[in-house]
């Protein structure tokens, strides 16, 4: 009997043919952003690939083990590690909606990445000014390359960050703030596990003879 | 009954849903976890390759592509939070998709280039006058 009431009710209400609001997948975004890190994974792994085939072609010039030192490629290392922590400590003062410890973590990590860039453009201006320049041999030529696109999508990240705090200090934690937060959580995360690929496979395999 | 009425006014619920995003997965303990773990994954490789623990480089250059790998899987699992639920499975499928990829491009690159470098060497005198 209920029921019948139940429909019978429904259907005094105005019939409407169209939705009201438009239905997305839950966490869309965070989808869309993963295919975009996928693709820029294959960009990522065409460098590798390159720098796999020519990083032997030294042209009777410098190889990898006269010129890396290994110290300064872990403290390199190791800044973007810490990096990678202090997001995580960043996103769980999100959860538990802090802005100022957010924003705080979110300085942190920033500084860590800024280091990590500074190291990275002093090795290669000590690079440049030893003469292992990026036209010196097909070796520098893909390992700047690969090394050098890294360490853009890294500064692109510093910059991202920067503009988010920006946000994060006018808005608050907003829904599309922590939206934003996460897509840069998985953008900085992706960007030490290609540096594993970096320091393993440029500096400590191209050290071996 | 309820579930018919429901029907209707259940969807302004579901927006609220888009407040827990990837977000709900992160744990003090995961990121400790993860970063412990990566910390003693890139300390030994670089201890192996600065403290010359291999005589042999072929070994030295296993290990630490080995543990580079078991990295790159922790990181995913402890700070990308990957799993096979997330997005309904369509997250692992693009990955798995993607190092298929990946695959074909490094293992592609330099089988293939490795054989042209053999294959392309300058002949030798002796190569040249036995040409057939």
């Amino acid at each position: 009997m209920s029921i019948v009431r139940e429909i019978a009710a429904r259907d005094l209400a105005p019939t409407r043919f169209y939705l009201t609001e438009d239905h997305h997948a839950e966490n869309g975004t965070m989808l869309g952003f993963w295919l975009y890190l996928m693709s820029d994974c294959l960009i990522f792994a065409v460098l590798f690939a390159t720098y796999g085939v020519l990083g032997r072609n030294y042209a009777a010039g410098p190889s990898g083990a006269d010129l890396f030192e290994l110290p300064v490629v872990a403290v390199n290392t190791s800044m973007l590690l810490f990096s990678s922590i202090t997001y995580g400590f960043a996103v769980l003062s999100m959860q538990k909606n802090r802005v100022n410890a957010t924003l705080g973590w979110l300085a942190v990590t920033g500084l860590f990445g800024a280091a990590f860039v500074g190291l990275e453009l002093s090795e290669f201006s000590h690079l440049i000014q030893e003469g292992a320049t990026p036209q010196r041999s097909a070796f520098l030529s893909s390992f700047f390359t690969l090394v050098g696109t890294h360490g853009l999508h890294v500064t692109c990240g510093i910059i991202w960050m920067v503009t988010l705090m920006a946000q994060v200090a006018r808005h608050g934690l907003s829904v599309a703030n922590k939206r934003r937060l996460m897509c840069l959580s998985m953008f900085w995360h992706f960007l030490d596990v290609v540096w594993i690929g970096v320091f393993s496979f440029v500096y400590l395999m191209g050290v071996l003879r | 009954m309820n579930a018919i009425s429901n029907a209707h006014g259940g969807h302004a619920d579901h927006d609220h849903g888009h407040e827990h995003t990837e977000a709900g997965h992160s744990t003090l303990k995961g990121y400790l976890i993860g970063f412990g773990l990566s910390v003693v994954l890139t300390a030994i490789p670089f201890w192996i390759v600065m403290g010359h623990v291999f005589p042999d480089s072929r070994v030295t250059a296993l290990a630490v592509m080995a543990l580079a790998a078991i990295q790159i899987v922790v990181h995913m699992i402890y700070f990308l939070h990957m799993n096979t639920r997330s997005e309904g499975g369509w997250t692992m499928l693009a990955l798995i998709f993607t190092l298929v990829l990946v695959g074909i491009t490094l293992v592609g690159s330099l089988w293939v280039m490795y054989h042209l470098n053999l294959n392309m060497m300058p002949m030798t005198l002796h190569d040249m006058r036995n040409l057939p």
